[in-house]
């Protein structure tokens, strides 16, 4: 038995069930049930961790989620989880947890230097991270992104792949109820009486709330903890009901939609619930505010309520002298729990001028020195704390009188509770200032979530509902969870709510800021948001730069940012900034809470859309032999195509070189299985695909193919492919690989919305048909003998149509070419793809055929001149810009893109027209995407164009590239230069975009 | 995240099944009209705060084009009808009045 745990009690640990873990390394013993930070208190350590800017010494301040300080990484390797809050953490056997934020150690840490610093230049003062940004580049180079690498960050991110399972879980409910605390409990039960499907979300361990620390409340004639246990027992048995723990309402979104994250005792590491809710209650309970007073937070300085917390759930004393500080009665229940524990209070310090509330009352029966009309001026210790100076309070707030000091290693402070507000506001709920309370509490009448209907579907129950007590808060959540249900139509019996006692509240006086002696700029810090370092004059100074909306000084100074999202550093901020601006609270109002309530895993998020389901990857009939056969995989869309075939020893360049060559000199064969395919048949369909295609389609004759430019609105390409009128007079048009599904939907956009008169049918065979390119000079003669079709010239000419059978197979031939080559395309069913792979292969192997990837492809139609759809399109351009009119139809009335093409900028003589180019070294290949300047050496040369395509030719033996450039094609023959890294420039000269075969002769054979 | 009805199928689905596509009710002008009826056809939009009368697919499921009546504000849906039709039903509008949003 440590010093610091009581000899008995501890509703939550399990004292026959010890457990042993590490902490920093060195093995630290606690009871099961315990939290890392009980168990941490419970052997005696209060240093936690260390500040995010100032890396001040940190002890645990809350018991729950509100949680600033005590953030650690647990597990190793790839299972490390970092920024867990040791409140929330329950320790198991074997657990490994560090501190962070510290190097390199947790006691000894430089970067308190900056602490040190602070107090004479203030480096990290609000707004630091926009002033640092006017300082020149090479101050920010050199001097501050190290130093901020270095020092800020919470916890580091694992390395390695999370071997974690995650999953997600769709849920319906008709009745939500967030927490299950008293008034979560209450709403739920009420619900469930009357019928409604219910999922209750508790993200601690156990139903009870803070009915499970307090030990002055009765409910039903019984203790309140006792009447929770009955209360969580009575719903787990309901056939309708879903009682989750260690789940938190993580996030509420429209339509009543809500996100859960239960981290579950078995099964996965986390399951994300997502859940669609009829109706909500959030019954979130309220959090604590702590008090800004000078080093408010030295190791030591706690919540007052969590000191109850670890009394009462673990037994742990957080330390054995206590001071109290205090605006309200509610705090002497610490005090109370505290003498009764065994611990010496040494005084209750007291803002308030009176105390005469039943709690001060019954402090002072047990012989506790209250203190009334007194603040806290400043805390005093090194890494822990120490002592506390205190002082009498002046009319105008100041301290006034002399300081006298009280030795203490505990202070439990308590500003008043907030409603845990945060799930309200996620999703469109307004709040309102209450004055008596001194508190936002939520305001449906201004505004709350509704659902699709339009009626509000989300309501706020007890405390999180600004209802402290707990006789009204019994009766407003009972209220709220029968209206729930009854709003569903389930008939919800009246119940009466069962007697609650506990002692008389007197009011608090609000107490937002506690001066210190001297200036509190000078080495002594009012902290507002411990997580995020920032002081009560880092708000000042934000308000005497004109950060005067909440939401400007909130950016600026990062108050309440990021994972805290405000829970402990919300109102006692705003405050501090009203009051700077002598403006009353709810003028200066609140910032937005944003989801979620505490952060999500990232592995959470996944679930189990991660490696190989984070996207599924579609596969050609051949997949498997370009597997087999050396295929570098490309990505494009959701397909994979061989980049290249490489062999044993064989450089990429050297494998896309040879295949390119196999393809001019002998033949070669790609999977185009990728190509998209869209059928459009009916009667309009010639009239529609007019109306889609910048050339006339309706004229094509059966058993044609014809090269098709599709343009958006705009006027800009977006598709290209070849459209093929089959024999029965059907269009098969061909899209580009990642444009299938865009175009499918494109057409089927303008036939429902535009042209829904139009007698048209299309329909996506991408995946019904494989397609096999054969293209070289001797194609014909390696495929002639595996079909009865004749494959001559004159039976098949160019962009003829065939369609027979090939190796025993159904297929159609098209003779197009997208290498310049003689060439076939051949599409078969998709299930004798590979059949008909192997056939070709095996038919022209004695003619040296090979199979050629995308990269082949792509140098092939580059020394053509033929565009690519995504290298020399990028959104922005025409056909007329890449020399295309000749596709563009001049007779249609009307087309996709007409219009646009007639706006004046379109036809504008400066625009960038597609050229080719030529570097004046032929070796040196342009890199993609680099600009043409008119003159280098100008201080700010103008740009007149970029490459869109590069690549080193081994049919020509030289560089070449496709780019676009002012006036191009009037400009032949000119050089022009490319400026690149470190005063480098290379020049190419403007030629034809056809580098190979200008006059097509390869083709037409 | 909205939960959307499907007026063609009827499937009531979440936003993530549903395509976006803009304002509805717009009139398309192609090739001899003005400049500015063009320019406006092209680019301008209403993106009104309160309701709005929007153009949606059913991408994931039946794939059919249709018309939602929302309120950009609450996101209250008032009602989804075909893409056939070229102005809100009555009965939509009716319910939008009834907000006090007309």
């Amino acid at each position: 038995m440590t010093a610091h745990r009581l000899p008995s009690g501890g509703l939550l640990i399990d004292r026959a069930r010890p457990v042993e873990f590490r902490f920093n390394g060195k093995p630290v013993k606690g009871f099961a049930g315990d939290t890392l930070a009980a168990a941490l208190l419970a052997s005696g350590r209060t240093l936690m961790g260390r500040s995010f800017k100032y890396h001040r010494p940190r002890g645990v301040v809350a018991a729950g989620v509100e949680e600033p300080n005590a953030l650690m990484c647990v597990g190793e390797g790839p299972r490390a989880t970092p920024n867990q809050r040791a409140t929330m953490v329950e320790i198991a056997p074997g657990m490994s947890a560090r501190s962070q934020n510290h190097w390199p150690s947790l006691e000894w840490d430089v970067g308190a230097v900056n602490a040190a610093i602070a107090s004479v230049a203030p480096v990290f003062s609000a707004g630091f991270y926009y002033k640092t940004f006017l300082f020149p580049r090479i101050a920010w180079k050199h001097l501050y992104e190290p130093v901020i690498r270095q020092s800020a960050g919470l916890g580091p991110a694992p390395e390695g792949v999370d071997p974690d399972e995650y999953e997600h879980l769709h849920a319906f409910a008709d009745v939500l109820v967030i927490g299950a605390g008293m008034a979560g409990l209450a709403a739920a039960r009420a619900a469930a009486e009357a019928g409604a499907r219910v999922i209750v979300a508790e993200q601690g361990p156990r139903a009870g709330g803070r009915l499970l620390s307090e030990s002055d409340i009765e409910i039903g004639g019984m203790p309140g903890a006792d009447w929770a246990a009955g209360e969580a027992a009575a719903l787990a048995a309901m056939p309708n009901v879903t009682l989750l723990t260690r789940c938190q309402g993580a996030g509420l979104y429209d339509h009543g939609y809500a996100l859960l994250d239960e981290e579950p005792k078995e099964g996965p590491s986390r399951r994300l619930w997502r859940v669609r809710a009829k109706r909500i209650v959030i019954a979130t309970g309220a959090i604590e505010r702590p008090l800004a007073f000078a080093n408010n937070d030295l190791p030591g300085v706690m919540l007052a309520g969590a000191v109850r917390d670890y009394l009462a759930l673990w037994a742990v004393a957080p330390g054995r002298e206590i001071v109290v500080f205090a605006n309200n009665d509610d705090a002497y229940r610490t005090a109370l729990a505290a003498h009764l524990a065994g611990l010496t209070v040494k005084a209750v310090i007291d803002c308030r001028a009176e105390a005469a509330g039943a709690l001060p009352e019954a402090a002072r029966a047990a012989g506790i020195a209250v203190r009334t009309g007194m603040i806290v001026a400043k805390a005093k210790g090194g890494k822990a704390l120490k002592s506390v100076l205190v002082a009498k309070r002046a009319a105008d707030g100041r301290v006034a009188g002399a300081l006298e000091e009280i030795g203490c290693d505990v202070l439990a402070m308590s500003g008043g509770w907030s409603p845990a507000v945060h799930l309200f506001s996620h999703c469109g709920g307004k709040l309102r200032w209450d004055e008596a309370q001194a508190m936002f509490r939520p305001a449906p009448e201004r505004g709350a979530p509704t659902g699709a209907d339009g009626e509000v579907n989300t309501f706020v129950a007890g405390a999180a509902n600004g209802l402290l007590s707990t006789a009204e808060g019994l009766a407003d959540a009972l209220a709220a969870g029968a209206r729930a249900a009854s709003d569903l139509g389930f008939s919800a019996v009246a119940a009466e709510a069962p007697s609650a006692t506990e002692p008389g509240m007197t009011p608090l006086q609000p107490l937002w800021f506690t001066p210190s002696v001297g200036k509190y700029a000078h080495g002594t810090k009012h902290f507002l948001d411990f997580q995020n370092d920032v002081t009560a004059a880092d708000v000042e100074l934000a308000a005497r730069e004109g950060y005067e909306s909440i939401e400007h000084a909130k950016r600026y100074t990062t108050l309440g940012m990021a994972t805290d999202q405000g829970k402990l550093s919300n109102i006692n901020g705003l405050a501090t900034l009203a009051n700077a601006l002598a403006a009353p609270i709810p003028e200066v109002g609140t910032t937005t809470f944003r989801p979620p309530w505490t952060p999500l895993s990232l592995g959470s998020i996944a679930g189990r859309d991660a490696g190989t389901l984070f996207k599924p990857v579609r596969r050609t009939p051949m997949h498997d032999w370009h597997e087999a056969n050396g295929a570098d995989w490309e990505p494009v869309g959701e397909w994979r195509r061989p980049f290249t075939y490489r062999r044993a020893g064989e450089s990429r360049e050297a494998s896309v070189a040879r295949e390119v060559r196999a393809v001019r000199e002998a033949a070669g064969m790609l999977d185009a299985s990728t190509l998209g395919k869209l059928l459009v048949t009916g009667p309009d369909a010639g009239r529609f695909l007019d109306l889609l295609y910048t050339n006339m389609m309706s004229t094509l004759k059966p058993g044609a193919c014809r090269y098709g430019l599709m343009c958006n609105e705009n006027g800009f390409l977006f598709d290209d492919g070849v459209v093929a009128r089959l024999p029965n007079g059907d269009f098969l048009c061909h899209t580009t690989t990642g444009g299938a599904e865009r175009v499918h939907g494109w057409m089927e956009e303008w036939l429902q919305t535009e042209w829904p008169e139009l007698k048209v049918h299309v329909a996506n065979l991408t995946e019904q048909f494989t397609q096999i390119a054969v293209a070289g000079p001797k194609a014909r003669e390696i495929l002639q003998p595996l079909t009865g079709m004749d494959l001559s010239a004159s039976a098949l000419p160019f962009m003829g149509i065939a369609e027979g059978e090939m190796a025993g197979i159904p297929v159609r031939l098209f003779r197009i070419s997208f290498s310049g080559e003689l060439s076939y395309e051949i599409a078969a069913p998709a299930h004798r793809g590979r059949a008909l792979w192997d056939a070709i292969r095996e038919a022209g192997a004695g003619q040296g055929i090979q199979p050629y990837g995308t990269e082949a492809l792509h140098v092939l139609r580059a020394e053509k001149g033929f565009i690519m759809i995504g290298d020399e399109t990028d959104g922005t351009v025409t056909p007329q810009d890449l020399g295309l009119s000749w596709a563009v139809s001049k007779k249609k009335a009307d087309f996709i893109g007409k219009r646009a093409q007639e706006r004046p900028f379109l036809s504008h003589p400066e625009r960038e027209r597609l050229v080719g180019l030529e570097t004046l070294e032929p070796g040196k290949r342009l890199p993609d995407g680099a600009y043409a300047v008119a003159d280098p050496a100008a201080k700010t040369p103008e740009v007149i164009g970029r490459v869109t395509s590069s690549y080193l030719s081994p049919t020509l033996g030289r560089a070449i590239a496709l780019g676009l450039v002012k006036r191009g094609p009037e400009r032949m023959g000119e050089v022009i230069s490319f400026p690149l890294e470190k005063g480098e420039v290379m020049q190419a000269r403007i030629v034809d975009p056809v580098f190979y075969d200008k006059e097509g002769a390869r083709q037409n054979v | 995240m909205l939960l959307i009805t499907c007026p063609c199928c009827g499937v009531s689905g979440e936003e993530t099944e549903f395509a976006p596509g803009g304002e509805a009710h717009l009139k398309r002008f192609g090739p001899g009209s003005e400049e500015g009826e063009f320019a406006g056809y092209l680019f301008y939009r209403k993106n009104p705060k309160g309701p709005h009368f929007e153009r949606w697919r059913h991408a994931y499921g039946c794939g059919k084009w249709f018309h939602v009546a929302r309120d950009t504000v609450t996101l209250e849906i008032f009602g989804a009808y075909k893409a056939t039709e070229t102005a809100p039903p009555q009965e939509i509008l009716d319910r939008i009045a009834a907000r006090g949003k007309a």
